[in-house]
This record gives C-alpha cells, sequence and structure tokens, in this order.
C-alpha cells in the first residue's frame, strides 16, 4: 500500500506542480519580480542581496533571474505536489476511497486548510510586504492548516451534530485568535498590485489543488485495481 | 482443509491492523516534504524556494 501511495502522490506531485509553475509563470511571478523592482527602486534587498540578509552569510546561493529561478520553483512546486499529494493518497487509502472524484473532494479540503484559511489572516505576500516577525507567522500558519483540516475531517468524517459543532469550532478558532500581524500594515509594492497578487495566488492554488486531488485520486485507483 | 480457516483469520487481523501504518508513514514524509518546501531555513534553499513559497501563501521574509 506504501508504493501505492507513494507513486499516486508523485505522479500528482508532478502533474499538479507542472501545471502550476507554467500557470505561475504566466500570472504568479512576474508579480514578484514588479513586486521586486519596486523594492530595489527603495533601496531594500532583492533576492539575491537577500541570501546575505536572510543568513548573514554572502555567500548563500540564490537562483539567477531567468531559467534558474524557474526551474528552481518547479523543482520546488514538484516536491510541494509530491508532499501535498502523500497527504491526499494517504487520506484516500485510510479512507478506502479511490477515483477523481474522491481526490477532487480531498483537494478542495486541502486548498481550504493550505491555502484559504492560511490566507484569511495572513493574505499572500509581495515582497517588501509589512510583516510580523517571521516565526509567530509559520507556527500560525501550520496552526490553522491543522486545525481547518481536523475541523473537515469531523464535519465530513465524523458527521452528527457533535462532529459538526467541533468541527466549525475548529475551523474557527485560529481566527478568533487571530493572526500576527505587523505593527504597521503596507509595504513597498502598490496596493493594486497586493490585490492582484492575492487573487492570482488563490486562483492558482485552486487550480493546482484540484489538479492534484483528481490526478492523485484517479492515479490511485489505477493502481488499486491493477 | 479445515485449518486453513483457523489460520486465514489471523492473518486477515493482521493485515487490517498493518494496513493504517503505510498511510500514515506516507502521509508523515509529506508533512516532511511540506515543511521543507514552506520552512526551510536560511540557506540557498530558502532562496531557491523563495517564488514557490510565495505563492503557497507560506509565510516569508
Amino acid at each position: 500500500m506504501f508504493r501505492r501511495i507513494v507513486f499516486a502522490a508523485v505522479l500528482g506531485g508532478l502533474i499538479a506542480g507542472g501545471i502550476a509553475t507554467a500557470v505561475q509563470a504566466v500570472r504568479a511571478v512576474p508579480l514578484i519580480l514588479q513586486a521586486e523592482m519596486f523594492e530595489e527602486a527603495a533601496g531594500k534587498a532583492t533576492l539575491q542581496d537577500q541570501a546575505a540578509a536572510h543568513d548573514h552569510d554572502e555567500d548563500a546561493w540564490a537562483p539567477a533571474d531567468g531559467w534558474e529561478r524557474t526551474g528552481s520553483t518547479l523543482l520546488f512546486n514538484l516536491l510541494a505536489g509530491v508532499g501535498f499529494g502523500l497527504l491526499i493518497a494517504a487520506g484516500l487509502a485510510l479512507r478506502g476511497q479511490g477515483g477523481w472524484k474522491a481526490g477532487l473532494v480531498w483537494g478542495v479540503c486541502g486548498y481550504l486548510s493550505f491555502v484559504v484559511a492560511p490566507a484569511l489572516g495572513l493574505p499572500p505576500e509581495l515582497p517588501g510586504a509589512e510583516v510580523a516577525p517571521l516565526a509567530p507567522r509559520q507556527i500560525w500558519w501550520a496552526a490553522t492548516a491543522a486545525a481547518t483540516a481536523g475541523g473537515l475531517a469531523l464535519i465530513l468524517v465524523r458527521r452528527g451534530a457533535i462532529g459538526i459543532v467541533l468541527g466549525l469550532a475548529l475551523l474557527a478558532l485560529p481566527h478568533l485568535l487571530g493572526a500576527p500581524q505587523p505593527a504597521e500594515h503596507g509595504g513597498i509594492a502598490p496596493a493594486a498590485l497586493v490585490r492582484e497578487f492575492i487573487v492570482v495566488v488563490l486562483v492558482t492554488g485552486l487550480v493546482f489543488w484540484l489538479a492534484l486531488g483528481a490526478s492523485t485520486g484517479a492515479i490511485y485507483r489505477r493502481l488499486s485495481a491493477a | 482443509m479445515p485449518t486453513g480457516q483457523i489460520v486465514a483469520a489471523p492473518s486477515v487481523a493482521l493485515k487490517v491492523e498493518a494496513s493504517r501504518w503505510p498511510a500514515f508513514a506516507a502521509a508523515f514524509l509529506g508533512l516532511f516534504l511540506i515543511f521543507g518546501v514552506g520552512f526551510a531555513g536560511p540557506s540557498a534553499i530558502h532562496n531557491a524556494a523563495h517564488d514557490a513559497r510565495h505563492i503557497h501563501v507560506f509565510p516569508c521574509h
């Protein structure tokens, strides 16, 4: 079963990561590059310079703009696709499910857990945005994804009045606690660019998750039938 | 064979019990990959994953 799960996740992750990279290269990355131009104009470090800022190591490698940077993004999109695909395939296996329709349901739940819920508190950032310290935001991000996934599981799997009430409570909890916010909102990039980036990220995220769920589900079923 | 059923029973039970662990192991591997991409520490990996992280709404910077 482990091999079936991994195989479905790898193939699904490659498909979804590839599609997402293509869509992002056209829609999302130009916005990031534009934001970096504003950063540069404002005298702030861009990705290449940030190698130093991030780890105080001037020699740290950063991908050069162009194919190197696109290739890096593709690689990490594929890795993220396989990672999220493993969660979906494991869920399908545990629930005894398969097929693209079941996979789509898992994909939508993944999108809600890993994109929509975290984005409600921590909207997609362009480089140069004013943000709270990184560590608390990472903790809130992971906790929110986990709480949302758990809440959806209670509602969809546990069901019943108790499941729904507890599930809704779990969905709401991270947002009642609130995400770590910067002292001052704003950033270097113009508001219109920031808004466009948020829309693009939410749409490309949906494409990624639907492709991931459907392909992982379909491949997992085929492997199970074979 | 009359003993066939007796032998079959525990093996079925074992299969059910064992069948959850591969899924948990796969999910754990998935989380490892996700956190590797999204929470990569300050290094070349962090820089390489930069755009992917922004796009997947991971906190960055």
